[in-house]
């Protein structure tokens, strides 16, 4: 972005009324590697991409389990994202010891922006550089949220955060309508596709995406790798054989776009 | 400042049971809650999965030991997000052990054993006093009725002593059939005699493949 005399400090407004460090964190958020999430009424799904810094090392973690209903994916700083992690489960360990029942995830989301936004009014603090897709599920059903460095915080039926982020939501603007009536499965397929439209070409393997779920009556984990592998094979055997028989792909419904959920 | 007849505290009775085998450990307690001379609940649980393969049993004061319960649920989370894997009984014992000398100078009022597999999948069992004294033994009984259990468990079991050297294992080579029958016969006898255990007594068995849990009826006066 723009070098100007406002951005060295996060308590000094620009004259446009801006916080310009603010403004930075969030770019950071946008270097990250791509994460996206999506929800029915009973599942929320998460699937990153995974970034290794060079073939020798492993890749970083950008899923975490917060508690048995919520767990959050991460795009930016992923060491900052780590230390929330630790803080936002406390939060649901805490909560869990007082009153004998899982943290709604409204109230956690609450917390960790009220946590980010103090972060924002402070001179010798800086904002947390990461963006979090909080995924869970409390009595009053399935949610994703997403969390920003600047303290807000919404929620959505589908969202993608981190680099080639754009790609995965035009992907899900076309299909978010039909959702909340998708099974486990169905879910889980949309979000790798998603999740090929960030890698632009490069070709989608197991080892280069992390999936997670968590549902009714299945706390939140990790998918196993092989159970992805099939996933892809089973969608690129079916692409296969279409494009081998001529045929046009089956097509999406081509809706005039409406009010598009997923700005910012 | 003088403590006025136990208001903080009130003991609910009950005895616990431990005995660890080579490959299986057993931990057993009677269900009665009482206070004074009256009883509470016939139907009350004094023992808690506190790992995977890991259980606690207690008695004493049960408000201390719910309390002390959700203290160890709540630190076994934090370690399982930690380090991605379920304390091992041995670790467990020693974080209850801290947990418990923590409130030193206003104690627990809980009498607890551990019992569980190690990481070697031998069977083992960890004996407390109120304030996190701990020792590794092959069996223990802890309670009111532990009096008149451990007697018979010494002359049953007959555990080598840890000073000997080279260090002989306190396992017993009971087959675990024979150690719950060896259980319940020792819990029947502990309800003739003392007037605090009685009812039920819940037997769990942990072995390679889990947690099975047992009831046995007691007399009831």
């Amino acid at each position: 972005m723009f070098r100007n005399q406002y951005d060295t400090d996060v308590t000094t407004w620009s004259p446009a009324g801006r916080l310009f460090q603010v403004e930075y964190a969030m770019e950071a958020v946008k270097q990250g590697a791509a994460a996206v999430g999506l929800r029915s009424t009973s599942h929320v799904v998460l699937a990153t991409v995974n970034k290794a810094a060079s073939d020798l090392s492993s890749h970083q973690r950008k899923v975490f389990k917060i508690d048995d209903h919520i767990g959050v994916a991460i795009a930016g700083l992923t060491a900052d994202g780590r230390v929330l992690s630790r803080y936002l489960r406390n939060e649901c360990i805490n909560h869990a010891f007082v009153y004998e029942s899982p943290l709604p995830v409204s109230r956690l989301v609450v917390r960790l922006a009220d946590k980010a936004q103090v972060c924002t009014q402070r001179s010798w603090k800086r904002p947390y550089g990461v963006g979090l897709l909080v995924a869970g599920l409390d009595e009053t059903g399935a949610h994703l949220y997403y969390n920003c460095p600047s303290g807000n915080y919404f929620e959505y039926q589908a969202f993608a955060i981190g680099s080639r982020s754009q790609a995965a939501k035009t992907y899900m603007e076309r299909r978010f309508e039909a959702f909340n009536n998708y099974s486990r499965d169905e879910l889980i397929k949309d979000a790798i596709f998603a999740i090929r439209e960030t890698l632009q070409g490069e070709k989608l393997t197991s080892s280069i995406c992390t999936v997670a779920i968590v549902g009714i009556d299945e706390p939140f984990h990790v998918i196993d790798q092989k159970i992805i592998q099939e996933v892809i094979d089973s969608v690129e055997i079916k692409e296969d054989a279409a494009a081998a028989a001529d045929q046009a792909p089956a097509q999406d419904d081509d809706k005039s776009s409406e009010a598009a959920p997923m700005d910012i | 400042m003088a403590l006025r007849g136990n208001w903080m505290y009130e003991n609910n009775g009950g005895t616990c049971v431990a005995i660890a085998g080579a490959d299986y450990c057993v931990i057993a307690a009677d269900t009665r809650l009482s206070v004074g001379y009256s009883i509470y609940t016939r139907d009350y649980s004094k023992i808690c999965k506190l790992a995977d393969k890991c259980v606690m049993a207690s008695s004493g004061f049960q408000g201390d030991l719910k309390a002390l319960q959700k203290n160890l649920a709540a630190k076994h989370l934090i370690y399982q997000h930690q380090h991605n894997k379920q304390m091992s009984c041995p670790a467990m014992a020693q974080l209850l052990s801290n947990t418990l000398y923590y409130k030193r100078f206003f104690p627990y009022f809980t009498f607890n054993i551990l019992g569980g597999l190690d990481s070697d999948g031998k069977g083992c069992v960890f004996t407390y006093d109120a304030v996190g004294s701990y020792e590794r033994v092959g069996y223990s009984a802890q309670g009111t009725g532990a009096g008149l259990i451990i007697p018979v468990l010494d002359n049953q079991l007959k555990s080598p002593s840890p000073l000997l050297l080279p260090a002989k294992d306190a396992v017993t080579p009971l087959l675990e059939m024979e150690a719950v029958d060896l259980v319940k016969d020792v819990f029947a006898s502990a309800t003739e005699r003392d007037i605090y255990t009685g009812d039920k007594v819940e037997i769990l068995v942990i072995n390679a493949s889990g947690i099975r849990q047992e009831l046995m009826e007691l007399r009831k006066d």
